[in-house]
């Protein structure tokens, strides 16, 4: 199944590399993946997301934050949050259906980006899995391009979003914090 | 205060305030400002034959005595060879410090010579690892690299670090703490499953200790058996985990799985309570998991949050230091009223069913007039070793039955390359044990294949006078693949017989040293006398019956309470 982890990196050379390599060595396979700064510059924001067996979910998780970059990992499959993707998609449509590729576009909340005498560029965001549904419709129409973004997460609980190293640190001294294993 | 110095020298005296005496290296073209450095420096290099030894002596020097054991190489060729002994000390959690050099910064891309993207290829090899581009960045990435590697669930930490930071001048200002914000350490374990760890364990009618290689990386021996004493449970200790619990203990059975004893695996199976202490549920040690201890409540103890539940569901999850879990363990359980008398006699036909196992089927030391049994030959490494000497074994047959056959009464004394099965480890690894622990007797154990990837340590050996006593186990086939051949491939020998040794006392002539050759059944004891008797380095190359099989053996697949015990009917040989 599809497991979504929000993860919370420094931001150092080779970070990413760490989360990416960790995925394939453990046998992972990756669905998508996005990075992007937070509000603090050195620290990046990623979401993950991992076609993975149910009884490994909680290991993934668990062997991402081994890695030393890797502040915070949290599988937010089934907890409150929004995810969201977007989609790019150039569409070469006849003359006739124009009109009517426009209106689905609306219908999925689309906005035209370019147009043309060819056809139209429209972006989409949304769940996932209506961008699937939408890329189904255009394709119906004509001939089509898509770029997806892969997906981006928001957790909506409150103690979830934080920016702040997850454990607090004593200086040169080992962390103390006693999990909830 | 702050002092103007190079980057080498700066690394120099970054590793000296580590408490770093000695280290095992390679020198090259990138590294020459450091060995510069190193020329009068009272941090002992050791110059060993190929890289990848240099790791396994690294490895060496720490499992003989649980410091951060350093090595280092150049850029390219040099730190793609320390690969193995990296991945070596990841599987089996070894507190390494690998120092590599890297082309200079602007050169890094380029594909220049001797230029190889260690960063990326020790990525997976290592608990951590470091790339510095920027002087400013040295200090720290050396200390956080010590740290790391030390604590928690240990391991190799690589810190590759260009030319153009060891040429350069800058301040050192000596790194008073370390901040890894990312960084997540466990050890104390949580409050209320120790207690219901200690509950469990009062209630249960067979309980047994499934130990490993966390007991010595904790240095928990003591309060392991307090606790099994406490607790009055039998206890495997696995190939890792030998010397946890002295052998000679009466509550010791041996070590469990693919050739662990008819006893231990037996008793993995019967137990209603496993309380498995620093292990991961390997799968030579579990054989077939669904299996595995099919009867048992589990309480595992880790300090690596991510090897509890990885294998085995536990009924009792407890992330710590084992040292520090196992000392509130005992604390309740000697606290605990006495058991009931009900369970108590459980308690005693659990240990009366215990001790007729292993009088069923003891490891036992298999003897003959005309040829040298391996088995001989390790009861005779035992008989002089007392349960003393430190015993680096390389990886095969021999290593099998020197784990079985061999007694460990002290922690750190067996060395092996136990989860990544690294042939030509034991000869290297000995090297570091020796240097350690410069008075104590260090045997090389190591078999006719693995000592053939090792032979170029000779000359390290001799240009340090190292007394090492390498035993060869010699029956002039790669054994453990043999065995499998055998009896899984109809007996078809395909690219296991080794034909040709070289004779071992010319060999050992050639580097100075002593050397000899045995085959006789009354040659082994004097023998190994005189290679001990010897002040210096000793290869003794005894040949032992060449098809000898290691049993019990737990087939691929197999359940451990499936084991093979003895060979099967015999088969021609091609």
């Amino acid at each position: 199944m599809l497991q979504i982890i929000s993860l919370l990196l420094e931001n150092k050379p080779g970070a990413l590399m760490r989360v990416t390599g960790l995925l394939s060595q453990r046998g992972y396979n990756i669905e998508s993946l996005t990075v992007a700064r937070t509000l603090d510059p050195e620290i990046s924001r990623m979401t993950i997301v991992v076609d993975v067996e149910t009884a490994q979910r909680q290991q993934v998780i668990k062997q991402m934050n081994k890695l030393i970059n890797v502040l915070q990992a949290t599988d937010l499959t089934d907890l409150p949050a929004v995810v969201r993707e977007l989609v790019l998609v150039r569409i070469r449509t006849a003359q006739e259906s124009r009109a009517a590729v426009l209106k689905e576009a609306e219908i999925f909340g689309g906005r035209v980006v370019d147009s043309s005498t060819e056809g139209f560029a429209i972006e989409v965001t949304g769940d996932p899995e209506k961008l699937g549904e939408f890329v189904d419709v255009m394709r119906s129409y004509g001939e089509i391009e898509a770029t997806r973004s892969g997906a981006v997460v928001i957790a909506l609980e409150a103690k979830r979003l934080r920016l702040q190293p997850p454990v607090p640190t004593r200086a040169g001294g080992s962390k103390v914090e006693e999990p909830v294993a | 205060m702050s002092t103007l110095m190079s980057g080498a020298r700066m690394l120099v005296e970054c590793l000296a305030r580590e408490g770093v005496d000695c280290m095992f290296g390679y020198p090259g073209g990138v590294t020459l400002p450091f060995y510069d450095v190193l020329y009068d420096h009272q941090i002992r290099h050791i110059l060993v034959r190929h890289e990848e030894n240099a790791a396994f002596a690294a490895e060496g020097y720490a499992r003989a005595t649980g410091r951060v054991g350093v090595c280092c190489a150049t850029s390219g060729p040099g730190a793609t060879n320390l690969t193995t002994g990296l991945v070596d000390a990841m599987m089996d959690s070894i507190p390494i410090v690998a120092i590599t050099g890297q082309v200079s910064t602007k050169l890094i891309g380029s594909d220049a010579f001797q230029e190889a993207d260690t960063f990326g290829i020790t990525r997976p090899c290592t608990k951590h690892n470091y790339l510095v581009k920027k002087l400013d960045d040295l200090g720290q990435a050396i200390h956080e690299a010590f740290y790391v590697a030390a604590s928690g669930r240990p391991g190799p930490v690589l810190v590759d670090i260009t030319k153009d930071v060891l040429q350069g001048q800058g301040h050192y200002q000596p790194v008073a703490s370390v901040h890894l914000p990312g960084y997540k350490v466990f050890t104390e374990g949580h409050t209320g499953q120790i207690r219901r760890a200690a509950q469990l364990i009062q209630e249960s009618a067979r309980p047994l200790v499934y130990s490993g290689g966390g007991i010595i990386a904790a240095g928990a021996t003591r309060e392991l058996r307090e606790f099994v004493e406490l607790a009055g449970t039998p206890a495997v200790n696995t190939l890792m985990g030998l010397g946890g619990l002295p052998s000679s203990h009466p509550n010791f059975i041996s070590l469990p799985g693919m050739h662990g004893s008819y006893a231990a695996n037996m008793a993995m199976t019967n137990a209603d309570l496993l309380i498995a202490l620093g292990v991961r549920f390997d799968d030579r040690v579990t054989g077939r998991l669904a299996a595995f201890a099919p009867h048992a409540k589990v309480i595992h103890v880790d300090i690596d949050p991510a090897e509890i539940g990885k294998n085995r569901a536990p009924e009792v999850p407890i992330v710590g230091d084992v040292k520090r879990v196992l000392a509130k363990l005992n604390k309740l359980l000697s606290e605990a009223p006495p058991t009931d008398e009900k369970l108590s006699a459980a308690r005693r036909a659990w240990w009366r069913q215990i001790r007729q196992w292993k009088e069923e089927h003891p490891l036992e030391v298999v003897k003959s007039d005309t040829e040298i049994k391996p088995q001989h030959l390790m009861g005779e490494i035992d008989r002089i070793s007392g349960g003393d000497a430190i015993v680096s074994s390389d990886v095969g047959q021999h290593q099998m039955w020197a784990a079985q056959l061999i007694r460990f009464n002290e922690p750190r004394l067996w060395l092996n390359s136990g989860g990544l099965g690294s042939m030509g480890f034991g000869l290297p690894a000995a090297i570091g044990a020796q240097f350690a622990h410069p008075e104590k007797l260090v045997f090389a154990v190591v078999g006719d294949g693995g000592f053939q990837m090792s032979i170029p340590e000779l000359a390290t050996v001799a240009s340090y006078g190292l007394p090492i006593k390498i035993v060869v186990m010699n029956n002039g086939y790669l054994g453990m693949v043999r065995q499998w051949q055998t009896l899984f491939y109809n007996n078809r020998l395909s690219a296991v017989e080794l034909d040709c040794f070289p004779d071992a006392e010319k060999l050992a002539g050639a580097y100075g040293f002593k050397g000899r050759t045995i085959d006789k059944p009354w040659e082994l004891a004097p023998a190994l006398e005189e290679a001990v008797r010897e002040p210096g380095p000793y290869l003794l190359n005894v040949k032992v019956s060449p098809l000898e099989s290691v049993y019990p053996m737990v087939p691929a697949g197999g359940a451990i309470n499936e084991m093979v015990l003895g060979p099967p009917q015999p088969v021609a040989a091609k």
